[in-house]
């Protein structure tokens, strides 16, 4: 609780930041209405005002500020806006309608669960195996590794219009997306997990004469649940943006990544900054509850704090 | 139907030679170390090639890689233009400016512990968030051409950059700075003397893990809007063409920037922090 009143500073700063960057970045759609409304603006006329850069714009004419804070389609939304704008589409409207934020939310949510789980499953057992044999290791491991170089997500798109194409739509394509993109890093984090038992625990098993089996249920599995959790968290957040791009390419009509699209296609800035945040309020809450899971799990194991 | 038994035959004996390197006396060999996942790697190419053939795939769904290797042999001035627009352009030059905006940032919050703990968990929270998602606003607001897509890439990379050297910064120990000050070290003296090679390993962790990030912020980017040129605009062009071999070039093209690129990071970072015991040995 030490870091809280930094932590607010700093969102208030962010926060008052934006509030100001409103000011240049919708000025001159703002003076433009306002001239047609009457109200005089320095300088008069659009060609002159056109030339003029926003900064200066916006310093000749203060009384018109609180205008760029309540545009219908502002270059920038105002924080508040957008506060609104998710209110609005979340608690207000129905959880069915097309325009409900939650809708698009679990369109996108459940292709992230279930592409994530076969992955993070997948993940596992190709861990397991790697330990286990030696060969597995040395010829999928170095693949693995470099997997996590190269821009995979890339081949989204192309997943989803061949499955698209024989017929396989909706959530199932992006699960698949969402699974290949967390099947990586659990492998790798699994692997080093599986691994970290030191070469003194190993002996110490072997003193106790127990099998390869008892080394792996007693010793490296339960020392591989840092590390497990620790790539699983990494795992759902590479989902989530798989699920999120996998909906772009055929101009998905649901889903989180579907707003985002078809807001930049019609100039609704503030709903593309209202599922921006919303993508960005998921990721968080999948990610607190995989922490909240390895705190629960560590517990019971007795070595959380 | 004869050419998948051949896969499957090819698969079982690349297999069994691979248990057999991998079990035998020179497995701890360099040559070993290469040549198994090479052996593996091939195998799968040639396994997809015959199986293509065998069951006489349309292309639409999955073309054989010697046809990705023609289509990419025939195409290589289409792939540099769009690898000088998205590698080169979009994402080497936002990484470029992500990294030293992070840099900078970080030297302030190292100076102000107030700064410190107010932004980092912002930081590592903005961290682990879809920013991605920024896209369709940063197109708006630069356009279509590169420039969106470094925004994107300096967005993207600036908060595991930011929270990686300032994670490092905090590293060397009370006693170390003791000594710096028993020098009489200024507060510069003691960041590039001390501080700043004590936090280069994490340096490089935050740079390689954004060099995957610029790529991915690149070529998402074009998704949402481009000029008619580079490798996420081809991509989902070709995808609506169904030229599927367009699309696993531009994969290929990918691939290797990508791994270049990391390879890149990961060589410097052996030559700066050649003292530390992750590069030893």
């Amino acid at each position: 609780m030490r870091s809280l009143l930094p932590v607010l500073t700093v969102v208030a700063a962010i926060l008052a930041f934006w509030y100001v960057a409103c000011i240049p970045m919708n000025i001159h759609f703002a003076a433009m209405q306002a001239e047609r409304a009457g109200v005089p603006v320095t300088p008069e006329g659009m060609a002159p005002r056109r030339e003029m850069g926003a900064i200066p714009l916006a310093a000749r004419n203060p009384h018109i500020w609180a205008e760029t804070w309540v545009q219908d389609k502002p270059r920038l939304p105002a924080p508040h806006q957008v506060a609104i704008e998710l209110w609005q589409t979340t608690v207000e409207k129905k959880v069915t309608s097309k325009r409900s934020l939650v809708f698009h939310g679990w369109v996108t949510l459940s292709a992230t669960l279930v592409g994530f789980g076969i992955g993070a499953v997948a993940g596992v057992l190709l861990a397991v195996g790697i330990v286990h044999s030696r060969a597995m290791d040395m010829s999928v491991m170095p693949w693995a590794i470099a997997s996590q170089t190269i821009p995979i997500l890339a081949i989204a798109p192309m997943i989803i219009v061949v499955l698209n194409s024989v017929g396989v739509q909706g959530l199932v394509p992006k699960a698949i997306i969402s699974a290949y993109l967390s099947f990586f890093p659990v492998v790798v984090g699994m692997v080093k997990g599986l691994r970290s038992p030191t070469p003194m625990d190993l002996d110490l098993m072997r003193t106790w004469n127990a099998s390869r089996d008892q080394t792996f249920r007693k010793l490296r599995l339960p020392a591989s649940v840092p590390y497990l959790f620790a790539s699983l968290k990494i795992g759902i957040a590479a989902s989530l943006v798989g699920a999120i791009v996998g909906e772009l390419p055929t101009g998905a009509a649901r889903g989180l990544g579907a707003r985002l699209l078809s807001g930049s296609y019609y100039g609704q800035t503030v709903q593309i900054w209202s599922a921006l945040f919303a993508t960005a309020i998921l990721a968080a809450v999948l990610v607190a509850a995989i922490a909240a899971m390895e705190r629960a799990t560590l517990k019971r194991m007795g070595v959380g704090r | 139907m004869p050419l998948v038994i051949a896969a499957f035959v090819l698969w079982a004996a690349a297999w069994w030679l691979n248990i057999r390197i991998a079990n035998g006396p020179a497995a701890g060999s360099q040559a070993a170390k290469l040549g198994v996942p090479a052996i593996f790697g091939l195998t799968l190419l040639a396994m997809w090639e015959l199986i293509v053939r065998g069951l006489d795939l349309p292309m639409v769904i999955l073309p054989a890689p010697s046809m990705i290797a023609e289509r990419f042999a025939a195409s290589l001035p289409i792939l540099w233009q769009d690898f000088v627009q998205t590698v080169v352009k979009g994402a080497l030059s936002g990484y470029v400016i992500g990294c030293l905006a992070a840099f900078g940032t970080a030297i302030l919050v190292d100076r102000w512990d107030f700064l410190r703990r107010g932004l980092m968990p912002v930081g590592s929270f903005v961290a682990a968030l879809p920013i991605v998602g920024t896209a369709p606003i940063l197109v708006m607001w630069y356009g279509f051409d590169w420039q969106s897509k470094a925004a994107v890439v300096v967005v993207m990379v600036f908060f595991p950059v930011l929270v990686n050297i300032t994670a490092g910064l905090q590293e060397t120990t009370q006693m170390q700075r003791d000594q710096m000050k028993t020098w009489a070290a200024s507060y510069w003296q003691g960041f590039w003397k001390l501080r700043l090679p004590a936090a280069m390993p994490f340096v490089f962790n935050g740079l390689k893990i954004s060099s995957t990030l610029a790529l991915i912020g690149a070529i998402v980017a074009e998704f949402f809007g481009s000029p008619i040129v580079g490798m996420g605009f081809r991509i989902s062009i070709s995808v609506g063409q169904l030229a599927l071999d367009m699309v696993w070039a531009e994969i290929v093209v990918a691939a290797i920037a990508g791994s270049a690129f990391y390879g890149i990071v990961a060589f410097i970072e052996r030559k700066v922090t050649f003292w530390h015991p992750s590069q030893r040995g």
